[in-house]
């Protein structure tokens, strides 16, 4: 879209045109960048302060001794920071917990938000009712989600105790959030519940935007359902399909919120995440060289996951 | 192919599939999947519903059937009254109109500047702010917890303003970019050959055609914020300044028992203003979120 605006903007418009007896042409352009210089300048000076400075700090943090519970602070640390994260025996689980639970909750949302999107792309009568019911879950406050499943999964208070009562199945009197696999289970179907309808809005969009008549054409040449979908839809869902992904795959992979309301990081230290670990980096044992290098790995990573996203799917330039 | 072929291929192949043998099945399923989505998503919130509304007595009793039994609003009373959850409660609001209100400013200026001014490097001030929306927010708090301590701004609601800043100025900037980009330029162009100045074009002209974009981005913002749950956690300290998330976590908690009763009234009143958001404004949400994720 900008390329067609930039082009404009070569041509003097009107808007040039009119004041151009009062001065030439290249003080206007200079006047009219310096006002859109100063009317940007707020946001991202704003946006600056609270991304670009916190990681310039944490930088030098990583390499510094920043911990207030073991002072003096300030002192050179060399990678000692960094080497840490290899020696301390939390730092690796937590990495591989972090990413097995992002691969697995990034492949369940969009699964299935990618049925719920297919499904409501298709016309029936209260479809916007539905559509509001299955998106309110996103609206809600993650504290929401974490203790409405908190709540679900309780021996006493708890619904999916009570349903494998009644039917008679096993696992009936778990202790869902003390045990390992069935905390993991209880924090995916508490992320899964509050994430998924947002991919399924993303692909719902991406879906209205492809145009009928290709369907029916697909139609005439005696496509089946599956051949549609495969040859049609998949590949002209791909730039929304895209969006969800990088957008799930990077907020799954900092989860934090619901970790440390549901399971505290525990049993033990079975569910702990990154994020979780570098909260208790940074807030419980105040010692922000070691947070530092947590977040620097955390933004390296994030770095990473996004390059293999664009690498992978080549995705062009749209600014 | 014109219209007409087209028309008729479409209503032939209706008649084809309602005639179908495997129509009714795939139609009863296709119900039975929407009816599975629905229920999965609003059954938890009935579950915490007919929690909220239990007794000591029957909490004690754990679960017994899935009807709600005596119903009792005494949690919801407590919470006021007892558990103090109103102060919170303010405090989420007045943290989040505050974020929201800085947030449409600042990116209403910015989002004009990037859209209606030949400003240099606006694809890289679009891709630095884009990267704003993935950036770690665990790595925010450490060194804005020492730059808080050292200003003496920790438990404030400037620390929490800023932060939260955060969630909702790269979409905010993004979105209305967009909609100002689509205002068509000659429109303001002509006003000021009119004789009005900048300023006043931007009043009356595209502001009020900017105006759905500015209640998306508002809605969206205040939705972000009030969700907030990190930042509070770090930087509120005592509990009269905690949100209302941050008050849930720590209500209803003794040592022996977890008062699920005055946690789902807690949760169920944070939720019942975002639950009225999304179904009076749905439309302009998805438009704004598809819309910020497509473009």
């Amino acid at each position: 879209m900008t390329t067609a605006r930039e082009q404009r903007a070569a041509i003097p418009g009107p808007l040039t045109r009119a004041r151009a007896s009062r001065g030439p042409q290249r003080t206007l352009l200079a006047q009219d960048r310096r006002l859109g210089l100063w009317l940007v300048a707020p946001a991202v000076i704003v946006l600056l302060a609270i991304t670009a400075y916190p990681l310039a700090y944490n930088l030098w943090n990583s390499f510094h001794h920043v911990d207030y519970l073991a002072p003096p602070i300030g002192g050179f640390a060399g990678v000692s920071n960094y080497a840490n994260l290899f020696t301390d025996h939390q730092f690796l689980p937590a990495f591989a917990h972090t990413a097995g639970f992002t691969v697995v909750s990034v492949a369940v949302e969009t699964l299935v938000g990618l049925a719920i999107a297919l499904a409501l792309n298709k016309p029936f009568r209260g479809r916007g009712v539905v559509r509001a019911a299955v998106f309110i879950p996103w609206a809600v406050p993650t504290v929401v989600s974490a203790e409405l499943w908190k709540t679900m999964f309780d021996p006493q208070q708890g619904f999916v105790n009570y349903l494998l009562t009644e039917l008679h199945l096993p696992l009936a009197s778990t202790t869902w959030l003390d045990g390992t696999w069935t905390a993991w289970i209880a924090l995916l179907i508490a992320d899964a519940w509050r994430n998924t309808p947002f991919v399924a809005i993303v692909l719902l969009g991406g879906l209205q935007v492809i145009p009928r008549d290709i369907y029916e054409a697909a139609k005439l040449d005696g496509a089946s359902a599956w051949q549609t979908f495969r040859r049609l839809t998949l590949p002209l869902l791909k730039p929304a399909l895209i969006v969800a992904l990088i957008f799930r795959t990077l907020s799954s992979f900092m989860i934090f919120d619901v970790v440390y309301i549901m399971t505290g990081g525990g049993p033990g230290t079975s569910t702990n995440v990154l994020s979780y670990l570098n909260y208790q980096a940074f807030l419980t044992d105040f010692d922000f060289g070691y947070g530092g290098a947590i977040s620097v790995a955390m933004i390296v990573m994030a770095l990473i996951i996004a390059a293999v996203y664009v690498r992978t799917f080549r995705i062009e330039q749209t600014t | 192919m014109n219209q007409l072929t087209i028309a008729a291929v479409r209503s032939a192949g209706a008649g084809r599939r309602r005639r179908g043998p495997g129509q009714l099945t795939r139609r009863t399923g296709f119900f039975s999947l929407l009816a599975v989505f629905v229920v999965a998503s609003l059954f938890p919130f009935y579950w915490i519903v007919i929690t909220s509304l239990k007794t000591p007595a029957e909490i004690a009793q754990g679960t017994t059937s899935l009807l709600p039994g005596h119903m009792t609003l005494s949690n919801y009373i407590d919470d006021f009254t007892q558990q103090d959850f109103i102060r919170p409660l303010i405090n989420s609001v007045i943290v989040s109109v505050s974020t929201t209100v800085l947030t449409v400013v600042l990116a209403s200026l910015a989002g004009y500047a990037l859209s209606r001014t030949r400003i240099r490097g606006k694809p890289l001030i679009l891709g630095f702010v884009l990267v704003g929306a993935f950036f770690p927010l665990l790595a925010m708090v450490g060194p804005l917890f020492i730059v808080y301590r050292n200003l003496g701004l920790l438990n404030s609601y400037p620390a929490l303003i800023i932060a939260c800043l955060i969630y909702t100025l790269p979409l905010a900037v993004w979105l209305l970019t967009n909609y100002f980009s689509q205002i068509p330029r000659e429109l303001e162009e002509a006003a000021i050959v009119d004789g009005t100045t900048r300023v006043q074009a931007l009043r009356k002209v595209i502001m009020p055609v900017a105006l759905p974009g500015v209640f998306t981005v508002t809605i969206l913002s205040f939705i972000l914020v009030w969700n907030d749950f990190t930042f509070a956690l770090s930087f509120m300290q005592t509990p009269d300044r905690y949100t209302a998330p941050l008050a849930i976590v720590t209500l209803g908690q003794s040592q022996y028992q977890t008062f699920y009763n005055l946690i789902d009234a807690a949760v169920v009143i944070i939720s019942l203003p975002i639950a009225l958001i999304v179904i009076f404004a749905q439309r302009r949400i998805v438009s704004g979120l598809t819309a910020g994720a497509l473009k």
